[in-house]
C-alpha cells in the first residue's frame, strides 16, 4: 500500500500506538492545567471582592482538584518528553536543533506554572487573601505561554521553516522562524481556546450532574454558572477560529486538506461531504452539500481544490488513514456545533428567565458537554496528526525514518497501557474521596494512619 | 557558547540531582517507615515537606532533557537508542510516583493510602537507581556516538550499578537531611532524631560505597578514574569535607548548615564527574564541540537559560522561602 518500496520498520506500529495513546491521555488533562486555574480565579475573585462564601469555597475545592490533575498532567507530560527520544530518535537527532527550541521555551513556562500552582494550592490560609489571589495569575499566564510553545513545536512539524539543511543535516537555524512558523498562530490559539472550552464545559458538567441529583443550592448553581460562562464565551470564538484554520490548511497543507475532505480527484465545484468513507477512489455513504467545500475554502463554487491524486504516489496516504482524518474532522465540527447550540441555549433561555430553576434537559445536556468537548479535542488532534502522515516533518522526514530502531517497543506500550489505566483508576478514586470528604463537610487533610484514627481533626 | 550551554546543562543535572534527589529520597524513608500506625509521623512529615515543592523539583529533569536534545541532539539520540530500557523504566517510575503521591494525599481509607504509598515509595527508589545507572553507563563510555549500543551492558555493568546504588543512597541522605530540618522547624524532637539517624546511616553507607567505587572505576572506567584524580580531585576533596562537615553538624544538632553542606557534597561529586569527562560528551568519541547543534541554536539556548535564571530563579526562591516558613500548609480555612 503506502510506500511500496520497503516494508514498514517493525517498530513503527507500536511506536505510533504508544505515542497516540500517551498524547491522547495527556491532552485530556492539559485543559485543566491551562484553564482551570483561570476559572478558579474568577470564583476566588467573587469570593473575596463580593464576600461570596459559596464562590470562595468552590475556588478552594477546585484548587484541590487541580492539585490532583496537575500532578497527573505533569508526570504524563514528562513521559512524553522521554518518548521524543525513546520512540522518535530519528526526529530528535536530525531536527532536535530546531524542533527542540520551542520545547526549551516551554520548559520555562512549565517551571513557573509548577511553582505558582503549588503556592496557589497550598497558600490558602497563611497568605493574605489578595496576595494569594495574585499568585494564581502567573499560573494562568504560564499556562498560555506553555500552550503556545508546545504547539509551536507541533506546528513546526506541519509547516517546517527557519532551517538550512546541507547533506541531510541542519546547519543553520533561524530560531524566530522556527517558533513563529506559518501554522503557529492558528494552531496555538485554537488549542488555547480548546483548553478553555474543555475545562469550562467539563467543570460545569460536574455541577449540572449534581443538580440533576437534586442538589440545587446556591453553591451548585455558582459551580455551574462560572465555568459554563467561560465555555460558552470560548466556543463561538473557537468555531470562528476553526473556519479560519480550515482555509489556512487549504492554502498551506493541501495534502492534509485533501484528506480532510476525502477528496480523491482535484477539481472545482467540490461538495462538502458529511460523513462517508473513501474506498478505491470513490466516496460512499456521504451526505454531500453541493459546492460546499469550494465555497468554504475560496468563497466561490469554482474554487479549485487539490485532491489526493495530486500527491505523489510514494507519499500518498492510504484510504484508511484518509478516512480516519475525514471522519475525525466531521466529528470535531459536529461536536463543536453541538456545544455552540448548548451555549446559545444557555445565553438565550437560562441566563434571563430561569436562573433559579434550570430545566432538567438543559442540565442533562450540560452534564455531558464535558465529554462532548473532549471528543472535539481528541478528534481535532487526530486530524492534525494523522493528517500529516506519512510525514513527521512535512516534506523533510517520513515517520518511518523517525522511529526508534533498537530493541522492542511492544512491552513498553503494554506497560504504558497498564500504568495509565492504573493512574486513571487512582485519579477517579482520589477525586471521589475528595467529594466524599466534602459531602461530610470536611475540608482539611487527613493524616495518614489506621482508619480509626482518621477522624477529621478539628481546625483551630 | 557551547561551553556555556554545557555548563547550563551541568547546572541542571546538579540541581535535579540535589532537589529531585532529596525528593526521591523521601520515598526510601517512606518505604521503610513501618506499618500504618508506626509510620504515621514520618509519612506526614514527608508529605508536608515535599507536597508543595515536588513538581518544581522535577521540572529540572525537563530542563535537562530539552537542553540536551536541542543543544546536543546526537548525544541525546545515542543515549535514547542505547539505554532505552532504564530510561523507559524511569519514565514509568516518574508517572507512578507523582500520581500515587498526589492520590495518597487525598485518599481516606487506610488501604488506599497504603497502596498509593507503596507505589510512591517503591518507584522513588527504582527511578533514581535507573538514572544513576544511565549516568554510570555514559561515564564508563558505553554509549557509542551512533547510538544502538548494547541494550543491557550499557546500564548493567559495574560502573552503572555503582551509579545506581550511589544515587539511591545520596537521595536518601539528602532527604533525611532536609527532613530533619523540617522536623526541627516543627520542634518535633522525636522525628528530628528519627531523621538524623537515617541521615547519618545513609551518609556512612554512601561514603563506603564511594570508596569501594573508586576501585570499580579503576577497573571498569579507567579513563574516568585517571582524570578524576588528575583534574577532578578538588571536587572530590570538597565533597568529602562537606560530607563530613554535614555529619558533624547533624551529630552536634546544629541544623542550620546541614542542608547547604549536604547539597555541596552531592553537587561536588556530579561536578567531579563532569570535569573528569571533559571535553567528551560520550566516551572518547564525541566531544562537546562535535556534538553541538548549530551556533544559532546554542545562542538561543543560552538566552533561554538566562531567561530561566531570571524568571524561574526568584520564583523558586519565593516558593522555598514560603515553604520553609510554613506558609504553604495545604489547609483551607474552616467554612
Ligand atoms: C474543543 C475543541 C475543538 C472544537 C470545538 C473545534 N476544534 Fe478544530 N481542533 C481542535 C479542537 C477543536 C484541536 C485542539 O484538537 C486541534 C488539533 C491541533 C490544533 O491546533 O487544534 C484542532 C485542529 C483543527 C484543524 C487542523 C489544523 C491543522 O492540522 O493544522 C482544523 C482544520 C480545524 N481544527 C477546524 C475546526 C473547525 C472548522 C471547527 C468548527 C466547528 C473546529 N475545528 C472546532
Ligand atoms: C497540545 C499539546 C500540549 C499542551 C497544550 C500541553 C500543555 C501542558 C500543560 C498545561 C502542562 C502543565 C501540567 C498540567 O497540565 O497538569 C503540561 C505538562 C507537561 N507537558 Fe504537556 N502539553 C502538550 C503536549 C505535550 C508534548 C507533546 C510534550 C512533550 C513532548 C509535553 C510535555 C510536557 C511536560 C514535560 C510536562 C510536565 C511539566 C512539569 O514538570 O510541570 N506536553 N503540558
Ligand atoms: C504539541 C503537541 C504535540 C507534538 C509535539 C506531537 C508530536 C508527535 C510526534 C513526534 C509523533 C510521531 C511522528 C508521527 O507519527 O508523525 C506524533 C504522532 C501522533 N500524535 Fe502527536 N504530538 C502532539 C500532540 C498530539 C495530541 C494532543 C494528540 C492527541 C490525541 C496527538 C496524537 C497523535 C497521533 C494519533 C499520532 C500518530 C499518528 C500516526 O502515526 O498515524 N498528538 N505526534
Amino acid at each position: 500500500m503506502l510506500l511500496a518500496a520497503a516494508p514498514d520498520p517493525s517498530q513503527l506500529l507500536p511506536a505510533r500506538e504508544q505515542m497516540a495513546f500517551t498524547l491522547g491521555f495527556h491532552i485530556i488533562i492539559v485543559p485543566f492545567g491551562v484553564a482551570f486555574t483561570a476559572i478558579t480565579m474568577i470564583a476566588n475573585y467573587r469570593g473575596i471582592k463580593h464576600g461570596d462564601a459559596d464562590a470562595l469555597l468552590l475556588a478552594q475545592r477546585w484548587s484541590k482538584v487541580a492539585a490532583v490533575l496537575f500532578a497527573v498532567g505533569a508526570v504524563s507530560g514528562t513521559v512524553l518528553s522521554f518518548e521524543m527520544g525513546l520512540l522518535w530518535p530519528g526526529l530528535m537527532q536530525r531536527f532536535g536543533a530546531a524542533y527542540g527550541i520551542p520545547f526549551a521555551v516551554e520548559g520555562i513556562f512549565f517551571f513557573l506554572e509548577a511553582i505558582f500552582v503549588a503556592i496557589y494550592i497550598y497558600g490558602w490560609t497563611r497568605l493574605s487573601p489578595w496576595t494569594h489571589f495574585w499568585t494564581g495569575l502567573p499560573v494562568v499566564l504560564s499556562g498560555i505561554g506553555g500552550t503556545l510553545s508546545v504547539v509551536a513545536a507541533n506546528s513546526w512539524m506541519n509547516s517546517p521553516g527557519g532551517i538550512t539543511m546541507r547533506g541531510g543535516r541542519v546547519v543553520d537555524v533561524d530560531v524566530w522562524r522556527v517558533f513563529f512558523n506559518k501554522a503557529f498562530w492558528y494552531e496555538s490559539l485554537h488549542m488555547l481556546l480548546a483548553a478553555y472550552v474543555v475545562a469550562g464545559f467539563g467543570v460545569a458538567g460536574v455541577y449540572a450532574f449534581g443538580m440533576l441529583r437534586g442538589r440545587r443550592d446556591r453553591y451548585h448553581r455558582i459551580g455551574l454558572l462560572v465555568p459554563l460562562t467561560v465555555g460558552a464565551v470560548a466556543i463561538p470564538l473557537q468555531i470562528f477560529m476553526g473556519d479560519v484554520i480550515a482555509r489556512a490548511v487549504y492554502h498551506d497543507e493541501p495534502a492534509k486538506f485533501a484528506a480532510i475532505e476525502a477528496l480523491p480527484h482535484t477539481g472545482t465545484h467540490v461538495p462538502e461531504n458529511l460523513g462517508g468513507v473513501l474506498s478505491n477512489g470513490h466516496v460512499r455513504f456521504a451526505i454531500p452539500l453541493p459546492d460546499g467545500a469550494s465555497l468554504l475554502s475560496g468563497f466561490s463554487p469554482s474554487t479549485r481544490i487539490l485532491g489526493l491524486d495530486a500527491i505523489p504516489k510514494a507519499v500518498r496516504p492510504p484510504d484508511h488513514l484518509v478516512n480516519v482524518v475525514h471522519l475525525a474532522f466531521d466529528v470535531m465540527v459536529g461536536t463543536g456545533f453541538l456545544l455552540l447550540g448548548l451555549a446559545l441555549w444557555f445565553a438565550l433561555g437560562w441566563w434571563k428567565h430561569r436562573a433559579e430553576r434550570p430545566s432538567a434537559w438543559f442540565l442533562r445536556a450540560t452534564a455531558i458537554s464535558g465529554v462532548v468537548s473532549v471528543i472535539s479535542l481528541e478528534t481535532g488532534w487526530v486530524v492534525t496528526e494523522v493528517g500529516r502522515q506519512p510525514w513527521t516533518v512535512v516534506g523533510l522526514l517520513l515517520t518511518r525514518n523517525a522511529v526508534q530502531t533498537s530493541g522492542n517497543i511492544w512491552p513498553f506500550f503494554a506497560g504504558a497501557v497498564v500504568i495509565y489505566a492504573g493512574v486513571t483508576v487512582g485519579a477517579v478514586l482520589a477525586l471521589r474521596a475528595l467529594r466524599r470528604r466534602w459531602a461530610a463537610g470536611e475540608d482539611v487533610a487527613t493524616p495518614y494512619g489506621p482508619d480509626d484514627e482518621n477522624e477529621p481533626a478539628s481546625v483551630p | 557558547m557551547t561551553t556555556l550551554v554545557a555548563l547550563a546543562l551541568l547546572l541542571g543535572v546538579v540541581l535535579y540531582g540535589v532537589f529531585g534527589g532529596a525528593d526521591f529520597g523521601t520515598g526510601l524513608w517512606d518505604l521503610t517507615a513501618g506499618g500504618a500506625a508506626r509510620g504515621r509521623g514520618p509519612r506526614e512529615l514527608i508529605d508536608h515537606a515535599i507536597g508543595p515543592v515536588w513538581e518544581a523539583n522535577h521540572t529540572w529533569l525537563i530542563f535537562c532533557l530539552v537542553v540536551l536534545w536541542s543543544g546536543f541532539p546526537t548525544a541525546f539520540a545515542a543515549i535514547m537508542t542505547t539505554q532505552y530500557i532504564p530510561l523507559g523504566i524511569a519514565a514509568f517510575g516518574i508517572v507512578l510516583r507523582g500520581s500515587a503521591f498526589a492520590f495518597r494525599k487525598v485518599s481516606m481509607r487506610t488501604a488506599e493510602q497504603q497502596v498509593n504509598g507503596l507505589v510512591f515509595a517503591a518507584s522513588s527508589v527504582l527511578t533514581p537507581f535507573c538514572f544513576g545507572a544511565v549516568v554510570g553507563g555514559i561515564a564508563a563510555g558505553r554509549v557509542p556516538s551512533a547510538g544502538h549500543g548494547d541494550q543491557v551492558t550499557s546500564w548493567l555493568n559495574p560502573t552503572s550499578v555503582l551509579g545506581g546504588v550511589l544515587a539511591v543512597l545520596t537521595c536518601g541522605y539528602l532527604a533525611a537531611a532536609f527532613l530533619s530540618a523540617e522536623a526541627e522547624r516543627r520542634h518535633d524532637v522525636e522525628l528530628e532524631a528519627w531523621t538524623q539517624r537515617r541521615a547519618i546511616g545513609a551518609a556512612i553507607a554512601a561514603g563506603v560505597v564511594a570508596v569501594v567505587g573508586l576501585f570499580v572505576l579503576d577497573h571498569d572506567a579507567h579513563r574516568l578514574y585517571v582524570h578524576l584524580w588528575r583534574n577532578g580531585w578538588p571536587c572530590l576533596v570538597v565533597s568529602v569535607l562537606a560530607g563530613i562537615g554535614a555529619l558533624v553538624l547533624i551529630v552536634r544538632r546544629r541544623p542550620l548548615l546541614v542542608r547547604p553542606l549536604g547539597v555541596l557534597a552531592v553537587a561536588a561529586v556530579l561536578a567531579g564527574w563532569a570535569v573528569a569527562q571533559y571535553p567528551y560528551l560520550l566516551g572518547t568519541h564525541l566531544t562537546l564541540a562535535q556534538g553541538a547543534a548549530p551556533a544559532a541554536t546554542m545562542d538561543a539556548l543560552a538566552v533561554i537559560a538566562g531567561l530561566a535564571a531570571v524568571l524561574v530563579g526568584p520564583s523558586l526562591v519565593y516558593l522555598f522561602v514560603l515553604a520553609d516558613r510554613g506558609r504553604l500548609s495545604g489547609e483551607t480555612p474552616p467554612s
